[in-house]
């Protein structure tokens, strides 16, 4: 899926949110087939570090860069995936419809839209308008979107929130899969997402890294 | 990028998607004239470009809301900021879409309309042509508001409020020149240029403000 080895890395990262530093210092480093959890308490600042990851928000402090993208991905912003809270669907228009604009918009097209249905079980939904759908087929449909387009970083967030316990698995595959393919992925959760050997990174704690690597840690806010 | 497009005029024409709400409400304002001006048919053609202009004014107001507010509230203006294209053309784009589904109905409903004001074909026409050319002027601008206030519930009436200064030059030079279609010392062409020359400048600079409005919103 990914064409060289990619390197995503933060270096001493601060966030902010209305002018209050949530966590700062934060570093860590992730190569191609590598993954990285991030954990902490409500509020704690796990949704806005994967904005500011993503791009969309600044960083108060500190960079975010990935190496080894070459002409196709640029920036982290252009590499990556990322699945917010929101689902980023049009509820008056069908499933398959949504999934072809993103499709179409986002460029570097992977796999088609019934092709990311068929691999997330929701086959049958396909012509029915996004707004009949249950919770979690909505979460499995925005899951679906990050199959259609080619983007070796994906960033997600509360990812498995909504589903039940086989669609968490059959997600925990897709992830798998992607990892396997060379891919990057940020999580948050606060649920185990079923995969192994993932690195993690608590924000809002003391000093505190991961079991398998010494990475990946951050300090506590300032009080 | 024909894809947002075709979405958007889609989104805009399907249920909720307010384009109709828009030529009701024009209808609506156009109708109300008549009857609170009484049946003076010479007062009524005088003045019916003009009333089809603020009409059509108010009713491109109303249906700026949804223009980027609903993409804000489900997400999908971070994946639009997060494409490999410049978040100004998709802007552009969204602008455009919103012209077509919501505008361009009154364009087209404006000359129909315009015979309750007892207006001869002549004016009919050129009112027709000035909403045209003028409209996407009012779409651009607004989208400034819009963008201002995509986050914000209830910011319909806000966006309407800021941007409603800004369209006065679009109104005079567009009401200016539907009246000089019908007679007048002023040459037909004249403030139809100017009127061109305010769509052409606000569909450069508006999707530059409204792009760098809602960098500023996700912060």
């Amino acid at each position: 899926m990914v064409s060289g080895p990619l390197r995503l890395a933060a270096s001493d990262l601060a966030i902010a949110r209305g002018g209050i530093t949530l966590a700062a210092g934060i570093s860590f480093a992730l190569a191609s087939g590598e993954g990285l959890i991030v954990t902490g308490a409500n509020g704690a600042g796990k949704s806005t570090l994967l904005r500011v990851i993503a791009g969309l928000l600044g960083a108060a402090g500190g960079t975010v860069t990935l190496e080894g993208g070459g002409d196709s991905w640029p920036d982290v912003a252009a590499a990556s995936h990322y699945l917010g809270h929101q689902n980023a669907m049009k509820p008056a228009l069908t499933v398959a419809e949504n999934l072809a604009f993103w499709q179409s918009f986002n460029g570097a097209p992977a796999a088609t839209p019934d092709e990311a249905l068929e691999q997330t079980g929701l086959s049958h939904t396909r012509d029915l308008p996004y707004a009949y759908l249950s919770t979690g087929q909505k979460r499995r449909i925005s899951i679906a979107k990050l199959l259609l387009n080619e983007r070796p970083v994906w960033i997600l967030d509360e990812p498995t929130a909504g589903l039940d316990a086989r669609s968490s698995r059959d997600f925990a595959g897709l992830m798998g899969r992607h990892l396997a393919g060379g891919g990057i992925l940020i999580a948050a959760t606060h649920v185990p997402l079923g995969l192994d050997n993932l690195k993690t990174l608590e924000i809002g704690a003391p000093a505190n890294t991961g079991p398998d690597d010494g990475a990946a840690q951050t300090q506590a806010a300032a009080p | 990028m024909m894809a947002l497009f075709l979405r958007d005029v889609r989104l805009g024409l399907r249920s909720g998607g307010g384009a109709l709400i828009g030529l009701v409400f024009f209808l609506a304002v156009v109708t109300i004239v008549p009857f609170a001006i009484g049946p003076d048919l010479n007062l009524l053609s005088r003045i019916g470009p003009a009333v089809l202009w603020i009409a059509a004014l108010l009713a491109t107001l109303m249906g700026l809301d949804r223009l980027f507010q609903a993409d804000a509230e489900d997400g999908a203006l971070d994946l639009m900021r997060m494409g490999e294209r410049p978040l100004e053309l998709t802007v552009a784009i969204k602008c455009l879409a919103h012209w077509t589904a919501t505008c361009l109905p009154l364009v087209i409903a404006a000359p129909l309309f315009g015979l309750m004001l007892a207006m001869p074909p002549k004016a009919l026409g050129a009112t027709a042509l000035t909403l045209a050319i003028g409209t996407p002027a009012l779409t651009f601008i607004g989208a400034i508001g819009a963008a201002l206030t995509a986050t914000l519930r209830r910011g319909g009436l806000l966006a309407a409020i800021l941007v409603l200064p800004l369209c006065i030059p679009v109104l005079i030079f567009g009401v200016a020149a539907s009246a000089a279609a019908t007679g007048g010392t002023v040459p037909f062409a004249t403030p139809l240029m100017i009127l061109a020359a305010l769509t052409l400048f606000s569909m450069v600079i508006a999707p530059i403000a409204a792009a760098a409005a809602i960098r500023m919103l996700g912060e």
